[in-house]
């Protein structure tokens, strides 16, 4: 049996946790107990404490000395990254809702005023 | 601090910013794959195209991979040079497997004439997990040079640096899988 020294902990609490999370994900995807929008947030919640419990156990971002560069720039690459992903995500949904409904573009423009209200 | 240990600091932080300045490369990936997700011009989704207990036992080999390279780490910095060279090798017969997995995944599909010329789907596909296992050997790659300096030169201040930097890239390497695993395959899987 090998023994855990104190050092070894933060990597083994890590690496048990994340084994956790990523087995609770599949296991709600694979056995579909609930499905559909609920099931994706919850998926992508476990996903995001697993990056949490990775950068604090593996990465050990939370034991780093004053001045913080490692954190400073980890917050403004995360805040880059949701940029991009969720602006890309808002703008090309909105485009293709804006986009091909029938085949003639006023048939869109139909739908989209139909949609949105504007005229009933 | 001495000198030597502020140059090290310094030098960690460089390949730190290096790392973020990837996870952006990586965000616009996952930004193109989220987008293209449901354009498989006719073709087989996602969740008709994966095997998600394959990609499971993948998911797994890269998280213990990530462990151990942990625990190599500690021992460099108490300079146990076996032990080093031990947990180095089971680092790389881990993710040597892992990368062997995806090959054979990337393989199987381009023969079912599911390649990265079929849809706008693919194309963000493989250029998304291509991407990861193009670092995984490089990390691969460097991981071998690491295991080659240790054993003829010991662990010296360079090589225990060069050590953190390479396990640094191995940890960030799982990180990204993790969004690989739920955003491509486990999302894939869903009925929207």
């Amino acid at each position: 049996m090998i023994k855990i020294t104190k050092k070894q902990r933060p990597y083994t609490v890590g690496f048990i946790s994340s084994a956790i999370l990523t087995l609770t994900a599949y296991t709600l995807v694979v056995n579909t107990t609930f499905s559909g929008w609920a099931l994706l947030y919850v998926i992508l919640v476990l996903a995001v404490m697993q990056l949490a419990v990775q950068v604090l156990f593996f990465l050990h971002l939370g034991r780093e000395e004053k001045p913080r560069w490692k954190l400073v720039s980890f917050l403004f690459a995360v805040m880059v990254v949701l940029i991009v992903v969720l602006g890309s995500l808002w703008i090309m949904t909105n485009l293709n809702y804006r986009h091909d409904h029938g085949g003639l573009p006023n048939e869109t423009d139909e739908f989209i005023i139909h949609d949105e209200g504007i005229r009933q | 601090m001495n000198e030597a240990a502020k140059n090290d600091s310094k030098n960690l932080l460089g390949f730190w910013i290096y790392i973020m300045t990837d996870c952006v490369l990586f965000a616009s990936l996952f930004a193109t794959f989220a987008v293209l997700r449901n354009n498989t011009f006719g073709g087989p989704t996602g969740a008709e195209l994966f095997s998600l207990p394959f990609v499971l036992v993948e998911t797994m080999l890269l998280l213990t991979s990530s462990f151990t390279c942990g625990l190599g780490l500690l021992a460099a910095r108490q300079k146990e040079k076996t032990q080093v060279l031990g947990w180095f090798a089971v680092t790389f017969v881990l993710g040597l497997s892992f990368l062997t997995m995806e090959l054979t995944e990337f393989n199987h599909l381009v023969n079912e004439g599911h390649s990265w010329t079929a849809n706008g789907f693919l194309s963000s596909f493989f250029t998304l997990v291509g991407t990861h296992g193009l670092h995984i050997t490089i990390g691969l790659l460097w991981m071998i040079v690491m295991m080659l300096q240790v054993a003829k030169r010991g662990l010296g201040r360079h090589t225990v640096r060069r050590l953190t930097l390479l396990s640094l890239f191995w940890h960030f390497l799982d990180i990204v899988w993790i969004f690989i695993f739920t955003i491509v395959y486990l999302t894939g899987a869903i009925q929207l």
